[in-house]
Formats: C-alpha cells, structure tokens, sequence
C-alpha cells in the first residue's frame, strides 16, 4: 500500500543520503521522493511516498536519524498532493486538435511544439495526471517526466477534493 | 608566531578532547591525521598505539563497555579509516559509546580520488549513530561536544567525526561548547506513568512473570534498581548475552541466559511465562528463535530508550519509552505506592515448574579425567580459583557461549563482549581496552584460537604499553562452532574450519611478542598453570589450553527453530 510521508530535517549535507541508505538498508521501497526549502531557514522538507504495509517501523527509524526533526503521515484524504509531469505527445497535422482539446481539458499548457510533437506541462493530484495520462496515451508517448509527489496536510476537512476537470472516468 | 605555536584545529581538537574528560585515546596514525598527532605530544592524554585500526576501534569498545564512558579511536584517512568500519558496526549492534575521530584529504582533494581518500562518511553513514565531517575548524569544539552527547546519551553508539587536514591545519579559537544544534534528537528518558501503572498492574496479577532483561539494563546503569525490583516482584530474571552481568548469577532468581546456546531453564520459563518483562532487550534472533514460536502465551511489556525497537519484532501490549535504570525506578515506586495492592496470584506452582527445569536439565559436560581438556571445565577451575573477580572479555565461537554459560557474573561491566556482530577478534584487543580503564582489575580474555589469530598483534601493544592482560587461548584445532554447525546440519562434511594443533606455537608467539607463554594440555595441570598465571602481573600472559576438538556446545536451538525445541545433546538432533 502507498503512504504518503513529510519528512522535515535539518538541512545539512548528506541528510538524503542517509534517508535512502536507511530506506534500502531496511528494505523499504521509496516510490517517489521530492525535496525543497521550506519557509523556515535550515529547514527542508521532504515528500516520501512509499510502498509498504505499514509505516511504524520506517517512521521509527525515519525519528531515530539525528537530522530528521518531524515524521508525519498523511491519510489521502487529508493529504494536498501535487505532481507535475511534462510530456511530449505525438501529434501530427491531422491529430493535433484533438490532442491539444484533451490536453486543455486537463488544464495543461503547451511548453513546446515541432511538425509531428506536442509537448505539454500539466499539474495536480496524482489522479489528474493519471487520467491525463490514459487520455494522451493512446495518441503515442515519445517523452514524459514526472516531478516526485509533495503533499502538505489539509487545514479544513470540508474541502472537498479536487475534481477532475472536465473528464470523468 | 611560529607555526608550530599557532592555535590550529588539532589543537582546538584535542582541547576539545580534554574538556570531554578523554584520558585516552586508542589509535593509529597517518598523513591526513599527522596534524593532530603532533599537539597530542603535549596533552595529557594518553594515546596507545594500537596495531591495527580495528584493534584500535575494539580497544575503545572494550574501555567503553568496562567502564560506561566514551572511547576513543583514531586514525587516518582512507584505510585507516576503512579498518574501523568493523569496530564502529560492532559498536552500533551493540550500544557502544565511542567516538572515532579519522583525518580526511584536504577539502580541495575531496572527490578527486586523492591518495588515501575514502568517502569516510558515506562509509560511516551505514555503521554509526551519527556522523560528522568537519569543514570549519571554529566548528571543531561543537562539533565534538555533540559527537560526545550523541555517543553516550539516548540508546549509546559510535559516532564519527571525519576532519579534513586543512580543517586540522586552519588557524582558529577555542570556544566553550554549547549543544544548540541537535533539534531532531531529543531522547525519550523516563517512561510515561500511565504504562508504568499498567505495567505494574500485569506483572501483579501475572501467575508467571519473566524479566527478560538486555544490555540496556547495563548502559543504563540499572543493575542496583533491577535487582531490588525483581526481589519486590518476586520474578525469574534472565539475562541476554549483553546482559551478563546485569543481574546476579548466584541471586536464587536469577535463571542465567536465554536463547539459542541458553540455559534450558532460563529458555524455556520464557516460552511458558505469561507475562514477559522486556528491559534494555531487542528479541534479537538468537535469543527469539522464531519469532512466532516465541513466549506465545506470554503478554508483552517492552521497555526500552529506543522507540524503534518496540514493536519491531515483537509487539507489546505495554510499551514504555525510557532509559531502563529511570523506568525501573519509577515502576518500583509505583509498585510501593500501590495504595490497593493486590495479593500476588501463587507463584509457587511457577517456581516449583522453573526449580524442576533447573534440576532435570542443567548445564552439562563431561570431563575426562585424562583428557582431553573440556573449555567448561577449565572455565570453571578458572572461575572457582579467582573467585570470579575478573573483568572477562570474550571472543566469538563455541569458547564464547560456554564463557557466558559457565562464568557466574556477579557484577555489570565485567563481561566485555562482541554480541550483536559476533566480531571474531574482538577479545584481545577489547581486554587491551578495558584493562586500560581498569588497571587495578583482573582482566582476563577467554579466546578461541581462531578469534586470537585475528587481532592478536595487539598483544605487542598491550606489552610495549605496559597493559598486563591475560589471554586464554583454548586451542580446539579450529572454527569449532563452525564444524559445530557442519556436524549437525551438512552431514559432518568440514569445510574450511580445520586450523590444526601444530601452528603457531602460542607460547613462542606470546614471547615473541613480549608475553609469557603458557601451555596446558592435560586436566591435572589445569589449576596450577591458573595459579602461575595469575602470579604474573608485569607483562601479559598467553595461555594456550589444548582442548577437546570434537566438543560441540549445548543446549542448543537451530537456528530459526522454535524454542520449545531445545537440543540438550548431539544424539537428539
Ligand atoms: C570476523 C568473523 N569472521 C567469520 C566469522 C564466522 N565464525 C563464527 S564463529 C567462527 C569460529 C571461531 O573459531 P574460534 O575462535 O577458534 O572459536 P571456537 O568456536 O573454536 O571456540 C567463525 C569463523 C565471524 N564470526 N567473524
Ligand atoms: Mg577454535
């Protein structure tokens, strides 16, 4: 099962590096991973999401580093998860209104285009570039990179989650 | 100024050092530590010259594990540092407070395959607590300070601080240490009285309570508070490998070691307690068997300062987060506060069960009246003749567990012993240590010939440093727990454990290195070679003790077997 973790440590050299030694040591499975600042000096947070049937021993663990100030797991539904992902889409004279009229639906934005190519920017939940991505797909993936997911925890428990725009499944 | 009077990092260093309180320091040296080696000149630290950095690193262990406080090993750069990564891992699976201080190639050479470069932290990163590299020498008095807090506090480890030569060379002040800088760790010490209550509420109303008691009991400090609260639990105390030392031996509670080479009464009270009362211990493999079959009637209390070893293998019904020696002086307050006491259910069924175990499977071998020479039996004439006043170090095979079985321990810190690693030589050097830490006690290493032919070098420091330690070197021609292991499990076929009787020959080697050399071979000479062994007090002394190599170690539980199934002789299995 997939979990989302934010991990907030100290900013210091090799502080990643000592994550993933212990995630591999441990055999954990880290399925995607992003870092960054946050708004506090010396402080970076990172965004974990893992595979594993559960997460008492690896947040443990995660606590036991001496870098590692905060471990906190969020539900999904009360995580805010984001990902970018740019990809690059076949689309030849004859298809490219249509790819780029799905594209828009998701709310992704053209970053780059050639004779026989479309390249796009998109960002949301995990789900919306998944979906994205089943839209697209059948028109021919040349190229595609994915951010690693963040997440912060929700404030509100009302705010509803965010609808896929347009296309349902 | 002259450059030799300039205030530079290695002496920020080893004034830093000092204001730990380090008296020594256990090392080697080398062109990216020369720098620090040259202020040590005039401090009053004392450094032993090791001969090998990992006999450095066990030196450290074994002052560390003698006396409660930080050891400390140095060394170069890159193999110097590569050699210590045995010790460091032996420290981390066994809680060893010890500070490695290793030089680096200067900062300008770092990533450039420099000679004698090894990325030294990345290295560590798998075998410490923590780690430092040091890249301002104004950071070096902090930087150690929290090196020393980390090593000692919380659940102990090695920490390593890696300290580039231009750091050691940089120009710089000294300046009292602060601990401002450690926001991610903050050491859970006393356990939460709400799992005090409900701890001491299961052991009052358990019919079969076990103390399963670990080396955290020991790096706590908690052997005084163990023993008044087994007594006013009235509960059997076994005590793990680390623990040896812990708890009494001759306490009549007090039921020795549990686990795969464990006393059979002390194994098996654990599988049939209802209540098991884990303190300072991590259900480490050989003393659990498997995991599922262990104590599986048993309700759980799990006291440890590590969070993350409760629930790892076991889960608990009552966690309690703490250093051992606070919780358990707050369970026995609670105990005696209890303004409702319970009548304790009859445990008179459960001592009568543990006292039948005691008389119908005790430890057992025989010994020959002509030969050969059984390790248990010269243990024990070692033992009876001492009186079990001796600082006992170990090394790792068949010798080790029957040291741990036959030595009665009547105090913490005087079995000094490689455990969660199993580090064949770690005895000689780690008696080196801890003989340094306590010059005025017996310190005897009781060693395999295999472990001894690891590290024995270090006995040419022990004699060039004036470190009187003994050495039992029981000559079984081989890796006997190995052959053990290739007797019973692959059909006698031996593979590689066979180093025969012939070389070296220990006494000439002993004197060769500076010790006196020793030899026996028959059981009737036994007490006298002890009595002249003891006589000597100047230099070390080796004893080599032919012994009996077909001898296997009993009881024993296979390896992943359940601990209901105790092999007591070869014919069983
Ligand atoms: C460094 C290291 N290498 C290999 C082993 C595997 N091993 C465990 S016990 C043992 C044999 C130990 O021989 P010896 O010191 O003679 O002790 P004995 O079992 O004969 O008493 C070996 C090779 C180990 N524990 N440590
Ligand atoms: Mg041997």
């Amino acid at each position: 099962m997939q979990h989302t973790l934010t991990v907030i440590v100290e900013d210091k050299p090799g502080v990643l590096a000592r994550i993933s030694a212990m995630f591999s040591n441990r055999g954990f499975n880290i399925h995607s991973l992003a870092v960054g600042p946050t708004h506090q000096d010396g402080r970076s947070r990172i965004t974990l999401v893992v595979d594993a049937p559960e997460l008492e021993q690896l947040k443990k663990q995660l606590n036991k580093l001496v870098n590692v100030i905060k471990v906190q797991e969020m539900e999904p539904a009360e995580a805010l998860e984001r990902e970018v992902m740019i990809i690059r889409v076949s689309a030849q004279p004859s298809t490219r209104g249509e790819v780029r009229d799905t594209a828009s639906l998701f709310d992704a934005r053209v970053i780059d285009i050639s004779s026989s190519a479309m390249t796009f920017e998109v960002a949301g939940t995990p789900q919306h570039l998944k979906t994205f991505l089943e839209h697209l797909g059948p028109y021919g993936v040349i190229d595609l990179v994915k951010s690693g997911r963040i997440a912060m925890k929700r404030e509100s428990e009302l705010t509803p989650a965010p609808v896929v725009v347009g296309v349902g499944k | 100024m002259t450059e030799a009077s300039k205030f530079t990092g290695s002496h920020s260093l080893l004034r830093s050092l000092e204001h730990e309180g380090v008296e020594i320091i256990f090392g080697v040296p080398g062109g990216a530590i020369l720098p620090a080696y040259d202020p040590l000149l005039d401090s009053p630290i004392r450094h032993v010259l090791a001969r090998h950095e990992q006999g450095a690193g066990h030196m450290a262990e074994g002052f560390a594990q003698a006396t409660g406080l930080v050891g400390v090993v140095m060394a170069t750069s890159g193999p110097g540092a590569t050699n210590l990564i045995t010790p460091l891992q032996n420290a981390l699976m066994d809680s060893t407070p010890i500070v490695a201080i290793t030089g680096q190639v200067p900062t300008s050479a770092i990533g450039s395959d420099a000679f004698q470069e090894a990325y030294t932290t990345g290295l560590a990163m798998h075998c410490t607590k923590h780690s430092y590299m040091a890249t301002d020498a104004d950071d070096i008095p902090n930087l150690i300070h929290e090196a020393f807090h980390l090593a000692a506090t919380g659940r102990p480890g090695p920490v390593l601080v890696d300290i580039p030569k231009d750091v050691l060379n940089q120009v710089t002040t000294w300046r009292e240490p602060h601990l401002h800088n450690l926001p991610g760790y903050k050491p859970t010490v006393s356990g939460h009285p709400m799992q005090i209550r409900a701890a001491i509420e299961l052991i009052e109303r358990s019919e079969r309570p076990v103390l399963y008691v670990g080396g955290g009991v020991i790096k706590a400090g908690g052997s005084d508070q163990l023993l008044a609260f087994a007594e006013a639990v009235n509960a059997p105390v076994v005590t793990t490998l680390m623990a040896r030392g812990a708890f009494p031996d001759d306490h009549p509670l007090a039921l020795g070691m549990p686990g795969m080479h464990g006393v059979y009464t002390a194994t098996t009270a654990i599988q049939k307690c209802d209540v098991l009362v884990s303190i300072g211990a991590r259900f480490d493999d050989r003393v659990t068997g498997n995991p599922d079959a262990f104590a599986p009637g048993a309700k759980i209390i799990h006291i440890d300062v590590d969070p993350a070893e409760i629930g790892k293998v076991r889960a608990a019904e009552v966690p309690i987060v703490g250093d051992a020696r606070s919780v358990l002086i707050d369970l026995l307050s609670t105990l005696q506060a209890r303004r409702d006491p319970v009548d304790h259910p009859a445990r008179d069924e459960w001592f009568a069960q543990i006292q039948s175990w005691k008389n119908q499977f005790p430890l057992a071998y025989e010994q020959p009246p002509d030969g050969p020479i059984k390790v248990q039996h010269f243990i024990e004439r070692l033992y009876a003749i001492t009186g079990g006043e001796a600082v006992i170090a170990a090394g790792v095979g068949q010798h080790q567990m029957w040291a741990s079985q036959f030595w009665g321990f009547r105090n913490p810190r005087s079995w000094v012993n490689s455990g969660g690693l199993g580090t064949m030589g770690f005895a000689v050097p780690a008696a080196v240590g801890a003989k340094t830490a306590r010059p005025d006690a017996l310190v005897i290493a009781l060693d395999g010939d295999g472990c001894f032919q690891m590290t024995m070098q270090e006995l040419i420091t022990a004699s060039t440093e004036d470190i009187p330690v003994k050495v039992v070197v029981f000559n079984n021609g081989g890796y006997g727990m190995v052959k053990q292991w290739q007797n019973l499990f692959y059909g006698g076929r031996l593979s590689a454990v066979d180093l025969g009787f012939t070389y070296p020959d220990y006494p000439k080697l002993a004197e060769a290195m500076g010790c006196v050399g020793l030899k026996v071979d028959h059981p009737t000479e036994i007490d006298p070679v002890i009595e002249k062994m003891l006589t000597v007090n100047d230099r070390p002394v080796v004893l080599e003790v032919v012994v009996d190599g077909d001898e296997m170690c009993f009881p024993m539980v296979p390896a992943g077997g359940s601990n209901d199934r105790i092999v007591m002789t070869r014919d069983e299995l």
